[in-house]
């Protein structure tokens, strides 16, 4: 039997998730076993042939049992609400990760039904793979040329909506070299279930090794690859792009969606700036 | 002349669709026969179809619930049968366009065409009798709201030989359910059955709210209420503040896909991230729709059947009131994902984690009220144990589900599918049948059977396990909703397992069928007479016969105490005869609801093709009826005192001859002798 992936993860945000995730499990225990034990124990001890058991037809309140049903639940939810409170804002996906290295700049869009990513430093980009070296962090920017869908490496934590003309952030880092799955988890038409891809994770010679192999593929990343990228396609076969050109086609991409924001802008303001990236249509976190 | 409806558009080269259509069509048409034959049109038509009895229009809410419950079932075992096959180089027998079509029907005719009748009809058939009652606030009204559902059901039957339902999910998320990416008619399908039905059930809050709130018996102060009428009025206010959120919403949509605007479109200014706001802000009020009647069921169910009063009833009326409060509180926790800061996500997540407080101190009111009771085993206990055990799993998945962090994993995978299953079956299907086992020998004079009645627990119970307990395991194993095939072979034996488990619940349902013949069959040896059924019914449906006259009370009860029937069996004023009877006022029967209903059906199907003459035509047609409606003077009558005392006589012999033959049918520990109350 494979491992789970929520529960054997391969970076340090998938384990504070799985922490967290435990953690609440084992305090919803508290009140959860003894309600487990009370329900077959007084439907079992009450029931109506065992006559020695006590018949209060009458008793229908208990100060006592009121204050301990209203408070135990309650501190359990307080417990719970400042364990929420920290582990939401340390797990921002928007948070960089700190570390000695400095973060790979990776910019993913989803297309209907394949991932593209490009990296932005070193002028390649790639489809449905996705090759990182281990414990180094990196940071995605995140936007979709078609329906909303969302970008989500199990083994490696924290899933963020693709959204057409938004750009949010995910950070995340793997901590052990191995292949895994990366996928779109939001449903996206009739193509979705092959809208997958592989992470690659493994050390730093390797992915430098990999990144001169994929600047000597043939294909190369323009305009009219990309419009042919947009035709509807799934389970679409690993591609590696040795440029990328325009070299902001990320930035493109989001500005195809926000024509429309764009116009109403200038019209309202006279030779009005067109909408700034970090504007309305930034998801941002702080 | 037809839209852009064409013959093309009836799928009849599809062998799987056209199978269903035939067979929906032949149980429809053997059941058009049977009527003909046993020449019963006039009847269904008098006695039915025109009813302005809330107890009647109630049956019908649940027949039309049970009727879905079996559409929405076969589309969740073609899901499963799907997912179990569907792995590796095998695509199964349904192509992905066939496949989102079937899980955007389940989920769209779960929630808006089984959950909503079934609560609406249990809330129809018991809340004016459990308040002291003749009818609802407005009659007329109700039947419109009825049929308005019906027609809306309706027209999602249409979509399966007429066109296409949509493929968007029963969420309808834009773009993806925008013109661009959809642009069939299957999500116009979508908008306009639940536009309709929404509007309905819009009028059924009010009119409930109303008469909760202005026809209670003299005496039954708002503490005084049954939880249960407590429970629908929460349901109601939900209905009436959440709906139009829904409605408004979904005009949005409609303008983007009809007149080309741009609220949700990727481009040109629109915003689709406003559109999981906005639905959800009516979505998660909806899940306390669902959920709260249940919690009434079970708030009546355990008294009654442990014979003791409910533990902690001021407890119980809060914990309800502070649920329809905090609904409106929490609606971002379905869309952690969408990038919101860290301040946002976590105010909702604790505000969403807030509401188990309440709803944890009804599960331990329930709990109370079993402990130094005398629990019986019957049909409607079975459910509400197993609602216990089971909702507390899901509770507890709900809680991890709040946190965000623990969210940014589990999101859209199959844990989520599995958490809302886990609430939604037991805290609201399992106490809908709670509280179809409980009160249907109110509504017809005779029980349900109860062998039939436990097997079919047994098998749900267990299915239920077996078909959502692999689905949190598989979204710990990565596993996205709404795959059509996969090839992970981890996920594959689960998905087996979930196969089996539908299976079970299939057996379940079989079960019920067959509960319901047997129960039919058996009824003259199982009539109820005294009206109190599980005789030890604490509330005031139990005071009228079985089934109740259709004026509900000759004589509108006065009420001292909480629990009043219990309370005036104890005085013993229980069954008195009065002195003398008065002439009731009653509403009289009327066909503009039906006609309103077909009109509708007309309008909805004409807008969902875009054949603007025929809707006209509907819209003109509903118009019309309510202007003629509302021109007769002559909507209510009075039966006549002879008429009730006639009534009342047959019920008294009943009465007298339940007393004689000491047939009181409960179990035998728990029998109060009739001679003691009368």
């Amino acid at each position: 039997m494979q491992k789970m992936p929520l529960l054997d993860p391969s970076g340090p945000i998938g384990m504070s998730e799985r922490s967290l995730i435990i953690t609440a499990f084992l305090i919803m225990l508290i009140p959860a076993i003894p309600v487990f034990i009370m329900t077959v124990w007084f439907a079992w001890h009450y029931r109506s042939t065992n006559k020695k058991a006590t018949y209060a037809p009458k008793w229908g309140h208990s100060n006592k049992i009121e204050f301990v049903v209203w408070s135990v639940p309650a501190i359990i939810i307080l417990v719970l609400g400042i364990l929420t409170w920290v582990t939401t804002h340390e797990l921002n996906p928007y948070k960089p990760i700190a570390s000695t290295h400095k973060a790979i700049r990776i910019e993913a869009v989803a297309l209907n039904w394949k991932w593209l990513f490009i990296y932005p430093d070193q002028h390649i980009a790639t489809i449905n793979q996705l090759v990182l070296p281990v414990n180094v962090p990196v940071s995605f920017r995140i936007t979709s040329d078609t329906v909303m869908t969302s970008f989500f490496i199990p083994r490696l934590g924290s899933q963020i909506y693709a959204m057409a003309g938004m750009n949010t952030h995910l950070n995340l880092m793997a901590s052990k070299p191995g292949t895994y799955e990366g996928m779109n988890s939001q449903f996206s038409g009739n193509g979705f279930a092959g809208m997958h891809f592989k992470v690659i994770a493994t050390s730093r010679k390797k992915y430098d090794q990999w990144l001169t192999k994929v600047k000597n593929a043939p294909a190369k990343l323009d305009e009219a690859t990309f419009t042919a990228l947009e035709k509807p396609s799934s389970n679409t076969p690993v591609t590696y792009y040795s440029s990328v050109n325009p070299e902001n086609m990320f930035t493109d991409v989001l500005d195809k969606y926000r024509q429309g924001m764009k116009m109403a802008n200038s019209s309202n303001v006279a030779g009005g700036s067109t909408m700034a990236s970090s504007g309305m249509t930034e998801m941002n976190a702080h | 002349m037809f839209g852009k409806l064409t013959l093309s558009d009836i799928p009849y080269h599809v062998p799987i669709i056209m199978g269903a259509v035939g067979f929906t069509l032949l149980g429809a048409l053997i059941v058009l026969g049977l009527i003909t034959y046993y020449g019963k049109w006039t009847y269904l038509w008098k006695e039915w179809l025109t009813s302005v009895d809330h107890k009647k229009i109630g049956v019908m809410y649940i027949i039309l619930a049970l009727i879905m419950l079996l559409r929405g079932f076969s589309d969740a075992i073609l899901m499963r049968s799907q997912q179990a096959v569907a792995f590796g180089s095998n695509h199964g027998f349904l192509p992905p366009e066939h496949y989102d079509q079937i899980f955007s029907a389940h989920g769209t005719i779960m929630v808006f065409f089984m959950a909503m009748p079934f609560l609406t009809g249990l809330m129809n058939v018991v809340v004016p009798l459990q308040i002291g009652a003749r009818d609802v606030a407005f009659p007329f009204m109700n039947s419109v709201s009825l049929w308005l559902t019906i027609i809306s059901a309706g027209l999602v039957m249409v979509s399966l030989g007429v066109g296409d339902f949509s493929r968007a999910g029963w969420t309808g998320y834009p773009p993806l359910s925008g013109l661009t990416y959809s642009p069939d008619s299957g999500v116009d399908y979508w908008i306009w059955s639940i536009q309709l039905s929404g509007i309905g059930t819009l009028m059924t809050g009010i009119n409930f709210l109303v008469t909760i709130l202005k026809m209670r018996a003299p005496g039954m102060s708002l503490m005084r209420m049954p939880v249960f009428t407590w429970a629908t009025l929460c349901t109601n206010a939900l209905m009436i503040l959440a709906f139009p959120a829904l409605t408004a919403t979904l005009a949005l949509l409609t303008l983007d896909r009809y007149l080309g605007t741009h609220f949700f479109t990727n481009g040109f200014g629109g915003n689709m991230m406003m559109y999981p706001n906005l639905f959800w802000i009516w979505g998660h009020p909806e899940v306390y729709i669902l959920v709260l009647p249940a919690f009434g069921v079970f708030s009546e169910v355990v008294p009654t059947l442990c014979g003791k009063r409910l533990f902690g009833y001021t407890s119980m009326v809060w914990a309800t009131l502070a649920i329809t409060v905090l609904s409106f509180t929490v609606w971002l926790h379905h869309f952690f994902t969408m990038g919101a800061s860290s301040d946002v996500n976590a105010f909702f997540g604790i505000a969403t984690m807030i509401i188990a407080v309440p709803t944890g101190v009804k599960i331990f009111n329930w709990l109370f009220t079993m402990y130094r009771g005398r629990v019986r085993f019957d049909t409607p206990m079975l459910w509400t144990i197993g609602f216990i055990i089971t909702f507390v799993i899901g509770g507890m998945s709900g809680v991890m589900l709040a946190i965000p962090g623990a969210d940014y994993v589990l999101h859209n995978t199959e844990f989520l599918v599995a958490h809302f299953h886990n609430v939604l079956l037991p805290g609201a299907l399992f106490g809908y049948f709670a509280g179809y086992s409980y009160w249907f020998p109110k509504a017809f004079g005779f029980p349900l059977n109860e062998k039939w009645g436990k097997r079919a627990f047994w098998f749900w119970f267990f299915g239920f396990y077996l078909a959502f307990i692999p689905l949190y395991v598989l979204g710990f194993l990565g596993m996205p909703r709404r795959l059509d095939y996969y090839t992970n072979p981890a996920w594959h034996p689960w998905l087996e397992i979930a196969a089996v488990g539908a299976a079970f619940v299939l057996f379940g349902i079989i079960c019920q069928g067959i509960q319901l013949v047997v129960s039919i069959r058996d009824r003259e040896k199982n009539r109820d007479l005294t009206g109190d059924y599980w005789s030890n019914g604490r509330t005031m449906e139990w005071s009228t016969s079985s089934p109740a006259p259709f004026y509900n009370f000759a004589q509108i009860p006065e009420v001292h105490e909480r629990d009043s029937f219990d309370h005036m069996k104890e005085q013993g004023t229980a069954y008195q005869r009065p002195a003398h009877y008065q002439d009731i006022h009653m509403p009289k029967n009327t066909s503009a609801g039906f006609i309103i209903g077909m009109f509708a059906f007309i309008f909805g199907f004409a807008m969902i093709w875009h054949i603007w003459w025929m809707a006209a035509f509907g819209a003109l047609g509903i118009l019309v009826t309510l202007i003629l409606r509302s021109a007769n003077d002559h909507t209510d009558y009075y039966v006549q005192s002879e008429e009730v005392k006639h009534v009342e006589s047959l019920r008294f012999e009943q009465l007298a001859n339940s007393e004689r033959s000491g047939s009181i049918n409960a179990s035998p520990d728990t029998v109060t002798p009739l001679s003691h109350q009368v």
